[in-house]
């Protein structure tokens, strides 16, 4: 079958100054210009290193972009993923237009519209409906476009009650909700979307995820989606590309892509710790991990699969029976949430090799960071050894059912109760 | 597929380098939609929440006009011939306020819109241009008020008249508004970067004005100081004001190759204008 691609970047790079901008820059300025009449290359272009924030650089030149290549096909969703500051909105802002590459190109056969922001030039003075026709303008709608779709785009965002008072009457929601309701009729080729899904409230971001899933996957439109929420990612986008300082490090599908940048981007990962030093007479702690039945540690914690947890430790007394296990669960803002241990159940430690593993059942984790505090327990009743923080984890989401609720609910555990109903 | 049969269908390309001049009309007419809403946001924010409503685009020039008549004419003496000096002033003046909210209005472009321009893509040349529109429409609030004055004048025997080459008023009001668009898209652009041009402008436009024959006939001061007169020879807008009070008035006198410097000076401006709009509207949201 051929290749319908829709969308071509071909080494993109995009550099910038830093520090402040303004003093010096006329003397840059000119040498620029200097070179260029003598048909010498840009002399700021050959400087210039890899973006990484947190290490101190010494050239006031960084590329927040450096040979970015990928295609898009037509009707493809893509989700572009990294962390902060990997280059995911300069991305984005290139391919909307907003900003030049510094080199490269992008080739589209299709209009792009972009929604980096909700609301892009709502005036508070002017009324709901008034803002509708605006905003939709500078989405790049024709005023007959807005108004064959003005009663779904009102009623869609919920505000029919408002729409005829000025914006600045709205609350916070009320006026996301209404910039939601126009993008959400926008009709491009292709979409380019940064993070919108992280406003409103819970019933207005299913409705938002269902309207994006009808765009891309209803009307065949092709989509690219930044979004640090990776239930939405998952759910929405059939192939992903992994961003890292500015370098594009990963094109695949979307569930090796989301696994690949939640594994710290294959570089190193906590899942698992290996001990060398924690031994005593009694006792000699090899190592912790934890991993989805049937994983292995190296992939990333998913919520709705059973979760086990194995303590490999080996026991130099005879009578190992002695000694229990206990953990204690904190989560990442350092509270408690449970102690768990082995003297509740019929295992015990017997002398030698032990590998002891504690299932968690499905769904009993909610994604976040956890850590776990160690104890070893004499005769139940008092500890001989504990060591705090001994191993961090993070439980992600897991694929969820598409329209539902993307965020993330509130705690730490999400147990699944049996429910009746008489 | 055949690649270079590839590349001939895209639809277009982003690339660092903008066409040496690209002034894309089609593109901008195919969000002409966009230019109106926003010369209908800009006039309809101007009264929002105010009492007195567009009577404030009245007041300015009114008042302008007497303190002029006050200090030019009574204080200092100028001399306006048959023409009511109030008269002359307020038609020097309504023109020249034009001219100034134009460039006002648009050198200002790229920095008080960095954030509809930061997170959207239209042609940035919409912005500029519905400022000139709806400057327009508070040119002609204030041109009415001068018919008005006109017309109480006349009735009250002042000798007043006319030129039949009023009929081109409008293409010199037209040659007022692209000369402003023209020099606020120039400034406009430097501003990103050099923000000294902002100061520039304020106290830049208030020296022009007294070098634009605002207040004076331009024979005036050829006559008075013909040693620094010429200064008032090269300014264009200086022809504008004098040969609008001529076309209303009928007072002073119109060069014809004055009017034919003007308009070249001003299509030049306008399109160096455009050149280095269009270059900074590439990049410009990594530098203000």
């Amino acid at each position: 079958m051929k290749k319908d691609i829709i969308l071509k970047a071909e080494n993109i790079s995009k550099q910038y100054r830093l520090g402040q901008v303004g003093t010096g820059t006329l003397s840059h300025d000119l040498n620029r210009w200097w070179h260029q009449i003598r048909g010498k290359e840009n002399p700021y272009l050959k400087i210039g290193e890899i973006n990484d924030r947190s290490t101190k650089g010494t050239s006031d030149y960084v590329w927040a972009l450096q040979d970015i290549n990928f295609e898009v096909e037509r009707g493809e969703v893509l989700g572009i993923i990294g962390k902060n500051g990997a280059g995911k909105s300069t991305l984005l802002k290139i391919l909307s237009k907003v900003t030049a590459p510094t080199t490269g190109s992008i080739k589209s056969r299709g209009r792009i519209a972009s929604l980096l922001e909700v609301g892009t030039g709502f005036n508070g003075e002017m009324t709901g409906r008034e803002n509708i026709f605006l905003n939709g303008a500078i989405l790049g709608m024709t005023k007959k476009e807005i108004t064959s779709k003005l009663d779904e785009i009102i009623e869609f965002s919920g505000c029919e009650r408002y729409i005829d008072t000025p914006v600045k009457r709205y609350s916070s929601g009320m006026t996301v909700r209404l910039a939601f309701a126009v993008a959400a009729f926008l009709e491009p080729e292709i979409l380019v979307i940064d993070e919108v899904l992280a406003v409103g409230d819970a019933e207005f971001q299913k409705k938002a995820i269902g309207k994006m899933q009808d765009i891309s996957k209803g009307q065949g439109r092709t989509v690219l989606f930044v979004s640090h929420n990776m239930a939405a990612v998952k759910s929405l986008c059939t192939r992903g590309i992994v961003m890292e300082h500015g370098k594009l490090v990963l094109d695949k599908d979307i569930d090796t892509a989301v696994s690949y940048y939640l594994g710290g981007s294959g570089s190193e990962r906590s899942n698992s710790k290996k001990f060398d030093n924690f031994e005593n007479k009694i006792f000699k702690l090899n190592e912790i991990g934890l991993q989805n039945v049937g994983e292995s540690y190296d992939d990333p914690l998913i919520e709705n699969k059973e979760i086990e947890l194995v303590t490999s430790i080996f026991l130099k007394v005879n009578d190992a029976e002695r000694y229990h296990i206990t953990y204690h669960l904190y989560n990442d803002m350092g509270e408690s949430l449970f102690s768990f241990s082995n003297s509740s159940s019929e295992e015990i430690l017997r002398k030698g090799e032990n590998i002891l593993t504690c299932t968690f059942p499905v769904n009993f984790f909610q994604s976040g960071s956890f850590s776990l505090t160690l104890f070893i327990v004499e005769d139940k009743r008092q500890s001989i050894f504990k060591s705090s923080d001994i191993i961090h984890f993070t439980v992600i989401d897991g694929g969820r059912e598409l329209g539902v609720y993307m965020g993330r609910e509130p705690g730490n555990i999400r147990p699944i109760f049996e429910w009746n109903n008489q | 597929m055949n690649t270079r049969n590839n590349t001939n269908q895209w639809l277009f390309e982003i690339t660092p380098k903008n066409k040496f001049f690209s002034l894309n009309l089609r593109e901008v007419w195919q969000y002409r939609d966009l230019l109106f809403l926003f010369v209908k946001r800009d006039v309809i924010t101007v009264y929002k929440q105010t009492v007195l409503g567009p009577l404030w685009y009245l007041i300015q020039p009114l008042f302008t006009s007497v303190t002029f008549t006050i200090i030019f004419n009574n204080v200092a003496g100028i001399n306006t011939g048959t023409v009511p000096p109030f008269l002359f002033n307020l038609a020097g003046i309504t023109v020249w306020n034009y001219f100034t909210a134009c460039l006002n209005g648009t050198s200002d472009t790229f920095k008080a819109n960095a954030g509809i321009f930061g997170k959207v893509y239209f042609p940035r040349i919409i912005t500029p241009i519905s400022v000139v529109i709806s400057t327009l429409i508070k040119f002609g609030i204030q041109f009415i008020i001068f018919i008005i004055f006109y017309i109480f004048y006349y009735f009250n025997g002042a000798n007043l008249s006319v030129n039949i080459s009023i009929l081109f008023f409008p293409v010199l009001i037209i040659i007022m508004g692209v000369l402003g668009l023209g020099l606020g898209m120039l400034i406009s652009s430097m501003v990103t970067k050099y923000r000294d041009f902002s100061n520039l402008i304020g106290f830049g436009i208030q020296l022009l004005m007294y070098l634009s024959a605002v207040m004076y006939p331009m024979e005036l001061i050829k006559e008075k100081i013909p040693k620094y007169g010429w200064i008032v020879d090269y300014n264009p807008l200086a022809y504008v004001i004098e040969t609008s009070r001529y076309m209303l008035l009928n007072v002073g006198h119109i060069s014809i190759l004055g009017l034919v410097y003007t308009l070249g000076i001003t299509i030049v401006i306008f399109f160096i204008g455009l050149l280095v709009f269009n270059k900074t509207e590439k990049s410009f949201i990594d530098t203000v």
